[in-house]
C-alpha cells in the first residue's frame, strides 16, 4: 500500500486533504481491515508462544481498563450532565464515608490481584531460558549488530540495507516510500530454524542498546560487560523485522534486525553456505600477502561508505564541530602509525574498530582515506602491517 | 487589613529590575518562577515543534540524527526542571503562605537565591547549542555509558543539574519550614488544604530524590574526567547501577511533578461544585501511600534490563498496586461532583480535563506496570504517549488550570472567560489529537527517540505532527490571555469564585504585599 502511494503521489509532497481524508476514514471505522494496513492501531500477537502471551495479557489489561474507563467517565459525565447550576441542581453537603472509600480501595486490589496472576504465570514462562536448542549471540555495536552462532561456529554483522542507508541520509531526496522495508532491512538477516527454542544472548561492544523483534517477544537490553538472556521459538516461517530500542547515540534509528525463521533443512544449508562463504572470504583476504593499491583502494572505498561515511561524509568533509573532516587532515596526510592507531582504537566519539573490521579491511580504508578527498599522503598501507601493529 | 496596608507603606523596596533581583516577598518570587517556567515552556515546546516537524513524514528533511537527539534531551530536560517544577514552586511561593494565613515564606533569602539560580543553570544548559560537538544527546536520562560520549557540553550538563537539584532542595526546604512554623492558629495539619498537603508531600520526595541524582551526576563527573569507573564494565563498574541510581530519583520525581497537580485539582473541583471536597482524609492518606510506593517501584523503568525473576515480579506488584491509592483520588473527586451544584469556567474545565485524560494516562500506567507487555512497550511511542499524558493533559492541565483559578486573585483582574474556554477546548483536542495516536504508533512497534521511521508508521506520525504544531500555536493564546490579565480587566472580587472557600479568598484581590500580617483564626 505505501508502495503504491510513494509513486502515486511523488516525492515527498503528499496532499493535505488527502491525509485529512485518511483520518476520517480511519477515525470513522476503527475496523480491523484497515488496521492491517498503515492505520496500526493494536499489538500484533506475533508467532512465537511468549508474543502471544504477552499479546493476551496486552489485551485483558486493555479491556479490564476500558470497562473501568467507561464506568468512571459515565459517571462523571452523568454528574455534570445532571448537577449543573444551570439545571437548578442546589449542593448537598456530604463529604465523608468510610465504608465507600474501603469499598474503592478493595475492589481494585482484587482487581489487580486478577491481573497479577497470569501476569506472574506468562512472566516465568518467558524467563525459561533452560533446554534450548541452540544458542546464539548478539552484540551491539554503534550501530550494527554482530551474531554469532555459538553452536553452529557462524558469525557476522549485520548492517543497515544500502537503498535504506542511501535514503535515510539528511536530505538524500529519496523518497522513503520507494525503498522497500524502509530502515526495517540488512544486509545479513539473523537466519534461525523454525521449532526450536533459541536462547539468546544480549550484551554490546560500547554502550547499551537493546535486541527488539516484536513478533518474537523479545526485548532484551544488550549491556556492555553484561550478557543477558533470553529465547524464542519461531514457530512460523517467515521475515521478522525488529530495531534496536535503547537509544544509543546518533544513529540508533538505523540498525535494524531482520529474523528470517526457515525450516530446519533449509536453515542447515544456509548454515553450510555461510562458512563455505567464510572460508572463501578469508582465503580472499590474507592479510599476509602483499596488496596492490588499486586493490586496496577498492575495497578502502567499500569499507569507507560502509562504515565511516556516516559521520566523516561521502566527500570527506566531516560535519564541522561533530566529526572532522579528513580532507586534509592531520592525521591522514601525517605519519601513518598515527592514523592506523587512530583506526584500532578510537578517540571520544570515533570507536575502536580492531574488532570490528579486519586487518584488510582496515588496511584498505587507510590508504583509502591517505590518497583520496585531494589528499596526498601516497602510501600504501599493507594489511600485515595493521595485523602486527 | 489597615495594619497590612499601613506596614506596605514602609516596605521600602528598591525598584526597576533591582525589585526583582533583591526581592524577598513570596508573591514577587511568585511571579518570578511561574514567568521563568511559562518561558521555558515556550523554550521546551519549540524544540517538541522541531522534534514534530523532522517527524511529520519519513525521511530526513530538517535536522541530522545528533541534533534531533539534543532537542529530545533538551526538550525533555527544560520542561521538567524549567517548566513544570518551577511552576509548582511559583504557585507554592503565591499560595501556601495566603493560605496557612502567614504574611510570607519562612526562609525570604533563601527564596530569593533559589529562584535565582534557576536562570544560570538554563544558561549553563542552554549554552551547550552552540558548543563544538553539540548539546547533549543522551537522553535526559543520561544513561551510561552513552552520555560519557557527550563532547565540550558533558561538564556543562552535569553542573546544570546540580544547580537545579540545589534550587528545587532549597525550594522545598522553604516550604517545609514554612508549613510546619508559620501556620496560623487554629490550622492544624488536618485542616491544611489539600494544595498544601500535596507540597508538603512533595517537598520531602524532593529532599529525599534530589540529592540521588546529584551523586548519580557526580560519578559521571568522575569516570569521564578522573579515571573513575562506576558506571564502566571495562573498569570493574556496572552500567546498569547508574539506571538503578538514576531512577531511584526519577520516579519520586514523577511524583514530584504530579502530586501538586492533585493539590490543585481538590481546590478547584469543590469551588465549583460547590461542595466540600469528599474524602479529605483518605486524600491525604492516599497522596502520603502514593509518596511511599514511589520510593520502591524504580525498576519498572527498565524491565528490560535484564533483572532476576524474583526482582521483576517485586517491582510488578508494586508498580500496579499504585493504581489504588491513585483511583481513591480519582474516585473522591468524582464524589465530590456527585449531587453538586456545578459550573464550568474555564479553571473547572481544566481540572475535569485533567480527571479525564490523566486517568487515560493512568490506564496507560497500569498496562506498562505489567512486566511482561511491558517487554513489548518499552522504549516505544507506546511510553511517550503514556508520560505525556500524565504530564502534560496532567501536571500541565492543572498549572493552567490553576493559572486560571488564581490570576484574578494575583492580579485583581478577572481573565477573559471567553479566551480562556477556547484555549481549554482547542488545548484538549489538539493535545489528544499529538498524543493519541502515538499509542497506536508505539504498539505498532515504532520506537521512541529515533529521527526518522519506517513507511508503516508514517499516516500516524503526521497526525501527531499536525496535533503537536496546532497544540503549540494554542498556547500563544494563553500567553495572550495571561498578558491581558495582567494589564487589565473587570475587577475581581475578594472570592472571586461564588463557592470558594480558603483563607486566600478572605484577602482582597490582589491581596497586600504581606498577606496575612495578624494571622487570622482558624475555627
Amino acid at each position: 500500500m505505501s508502495q503504491a502511494r510513494g509513486q502515486t503521489m511523488g516525492r515527498g509532497t503528499r496532499k493535505f486533504p488527502r491525509s485529512m481524508a485518511q483520518l476520517i476514514t480511519a477515525l470513522l471505522s476503527l475496523c480491523p481491515a484497515i488496521a492491517s494496513a498503515d492505520w496500526a492501531l493494536n499489538m500484533r500477537p506475533g508467532v512465537t508462544p511468549n508474543s502471544q502471551g504477552i499479546y493476551h495479557l496486552h489485551m485483558i489489561v486493555l479491556w479490564i481498563c476500558v470497562v473501568i474507563g467507561v464506568l468512571v467517565f459515565g459517571v462523571m459525565f452523568y454528574s455534570i450532565l445532571h448537577f449543573r447550576k444551570s439545571r437548578g441542581a442546589r449542593a448537598a453537603h456530604f463529604h465523608e464515608n468510610t465504608t465507600v472509600e474501603i469499598v474503592w480501595t478493595l475492589i481494585p486490589f482484587v482487581i489487580l490481584v486478577c491481573v497479577a496472576v497470569p501476569a506472574t504465570r506468562t512472566l516465568i514462562a518467558m524467563e525459561s531460558t533452560g533446554n534450548a536448542d541452540m544458542t546464539i549471540k548478539a552484540t551491539g555495536y554503534q550501530w550494527r549488530w554482530h551474531y554469532d552462532y555459538l553452536d553452529q561456529g557462524v558469525s557476522f554483522f549485520s548492517v543497515l540495507a544500502e537503498k535504506s542507508n542511501e535514503a535515510r541520509q539528511p536530505r538524500s531526496g529519496i523518497d522513503p516510500h520507494t525503498v522497500e522495508n524502509y530502515l526495517l532491512d540488512v544486509d545479513q538477516p539473523l537466519v534461525v530454524p523454525v521449532g526450536k527454542k533459541v536462547r539468546l544472548l544480549t550484551t554490546a561492544n560500547d554502550v547499551i542498546h537493546a535486541w527488539w523483534v516484536p513478533e518474537l517477544g523479545v526485548k532484551r537490553d544488550a549491556i556492555p560487560g553484561f550478557i543477558n538472556e533470553s529465547w524464542f521459538k519461531v514457530e512460523t516461517p517467515g521475515t521478522y523485522r525488529g530495531q534496536c530500542a535503547e537509544l544509543c547515540g546518533k544513529d540508533h534509528g538505523f540498525m535494524p534486525i531482520v529474523v528470517v525463521a526457515k525450516e530446519e533443512g533449509e536453515f542447515n544449508k544456509w548454515v553450510e553456505d555461510k562458512k563455505a562463504a567464510a572460508l572463501a572470504e578469508a582465503a580472499a583476504n590474507d592479510p599476509n600477502r602483499e596488496w596492490k593499491k588499486e586493490e586496496l583502494m577498492a575495497k578502502g572505498a567499500e569499507v569507507y561508505t560502509k562504515n565511516c561515511a556516516v559521520c566523516h561524509q561521502a566527500d570527506g568533509k566531516g560535519v564541522p564541530g561533530n566529526f572532522p573532516a579528513l580532507a586534509g587532515s592531520e592525521i591522514a596526510n601525517g605519519n601513518v602509525d598515527d592514523h592506523i592507531d587512530r583506526v584500532l582504537f578510537g578517540k571520544n566519539q570515533m570507536p575502536a574498530w580492531k574488532e570490528t573490521l579486519s586487518p584488510v579491511e582496515i588496511a584498505a580504508v587507510i590508504t583509502y582515506e591517505r590518497n583520496s578527498f585531494g589528499n596526498t599522503a601516497g602510501d600504501v598501507v599493507q594489511p600485515k602491517k595493521v595485523a602486527e601493529y | 487589613m489597615a495594619h497590612a496596608a499601613h506596614h506596605d507603606d514602609h516596605a521600602h523596596h528598591p525598584t526597576g529590575v533591582m525589585r526583582w533581583i533583591t526581592t524577598t516577598n513570596n508573591k514577587d518570587i511568585g511571579t518570578l518562577y511561574l514567568s521563568f517556567a511559562l518561558l521555558m515552556f515556550f523554550i521546551g515546546g519549540s524544540m517538541a515543534m522541531i522534534i514534530r516537524a523532522e517527524l511529520f513524514k519519513p525521511g530526513l528533511q530538517f535536522v541530522d540524527p545528533q541534533f534531533f537527539n539534543s532537542m529530545t534531551t533538551l526538550h525533555a530536560l527544560v520542561m521538567i526542571f524549567g517548566a513544570v517544577m518551577p511552576a509548582f514552586v511559583g504557585l507554592a511561593n503565591w499560595m501556601i503562605p495566603m493560605m496557612i494565613g502567614a504574611p510570607d515564606m519562612a526562609l525570604p533569602r533563601l527564596n530569593n537565591w533559589s529562584f535565582w539560580l534557576l536562570p544560570f543553570a538554563f544558561t549553563l544548559l542552554l549554552s551547550t547549542l552552540f558548543m563544538p560537538g553539540g548539546a547533549p544527546a543522551g537522553g535526559w536520562t543520561m544513561y551510561a555509558p552513552l552520555v560519557l560520549q557527550t563532547g565540550e557540553a558533558f561538564p556543562f550538563l552535569i553542573f546544570a543539574v546540580h544547580i537545579m537539584g540545589i534550587s528545587s532542595i532549597m525550594g522545598a526546604i522553604n516550604i517545609i519550614a514554612t508549613v510546619f512554623n508559620m501556620r496560623a492558629p487554629g490550622m492544624t495539619f488536618m485542616k491544611l488544604p489539600l494544595f498544601v498537603w500535596t507540597w508538603i508531600i512533595t517537598a520531602f520526595l524532593l529532599i529525599a530524590a534530589m540529592p540521588v541524582l546529584a551523586g548519580a551526576v557526580t560519578m559521571l563527573l568522575t569516570d569521564k574526567f578522573f579515571g573513575t569507573s562506576f558506571f564502566s564494565a571495562a573498569g570493574g563498574g556496572d552500567p546498569v547501577m547508574f539506571q538503578h541510581i538514576f531512577w531511584f530519583f526519577g520516579h519520586p520525581e514523577v511524583y514530584i511533578m504530579i502530586l501538586p497537580a492533585f493539590g490543585i485539582v481538590s481546590a478547584i473541583v469543590p469551588t465549583f461544585a460547590r461542595k466540600p471536597l469528599f474524602g479529605y482524609a483518605s486524600m491525604v492518606y492516599a497522596t502520603a501511600s502514593i509518596a511511599f510506593l514511589s520510593f520502591i517501584v524504580w525498576a519498572h523503568h527498565m524491565f528490560t534490563v535484564g533483572m532476576p525473576l524474583a526482582g521483576e515480579l517485586f517491582f510488578m506488584y508494586t508498580t500496579v498496586l499504585i493504581a489504588v491509592p491513585t483511583g481513591v483520588k480519582i474516585f473522591n473527586w468524582l464524589a465530590t461532583m456527585w449531587r453538586g451544584s456545578m459550573t464550568f469556567e474555564t479553571p473547572m474545565l481544566f481540572a475535569l480535563g485533567f480527571i479525564v485524560m490523566f486517568t487515560i494516562g493512568g490506564f496507560s500506567g497500569l498496562m506498562l506496570g505489567v512486566t511482561p507487555a511491558d517487554f513489548q512497550y518499552q522504549d516505544t511511542y507506546f511510553v511517550v504517549a503514556h508520560f505525556h499524558y500524565v504530564l502534560v493533559t496532567g501536571a500541565v492541565f492543572a498549572i493552567m488550570g490553576a493559572t486560571y483559578f488564581w490570576l484574578p486573585k494575583w492580579t485583581g483582574h478577572m481573565y477573559d472567560e471567553t479566551l480562556g474556554k477556547w484555549h481549554f477546548w482547542l488545548s484538549t483536542i489538539f493535545v489528544n489529537v499529538l498524543f493519541f495516536p502515538q499509542h497506536f504508533l508505539g504498539l505498532a512497534g515504532m520506537p521512541r527517540r529515533i529521527p526518522d521511521y519506517a513507511v508503516q508508521f508514517a499516516d500516524w506520525n503526521m497526525v501527531s505532527s499536525i496535533g503537536g504544531f496546532c497544540f503549540g500555536a494554542t498556547q500563544l493564546l494563553f500567553l495572550y490571555v495571561i498578558v491581558k490579565c495582567v494589564r487589565g480587566g473587570a475587577k475581581a472580587s475578594d472570592r472571586v469564585w461564588e463557592g470558594a472557600e480558603g483563607l486566600e479568598w478572605i484577602l482582597p484581590s490582589p491581596p497586600p504585599y504581606h498577606s496575612f500580617v495578624n494571622p487570622p483564626l482558624v475555627k
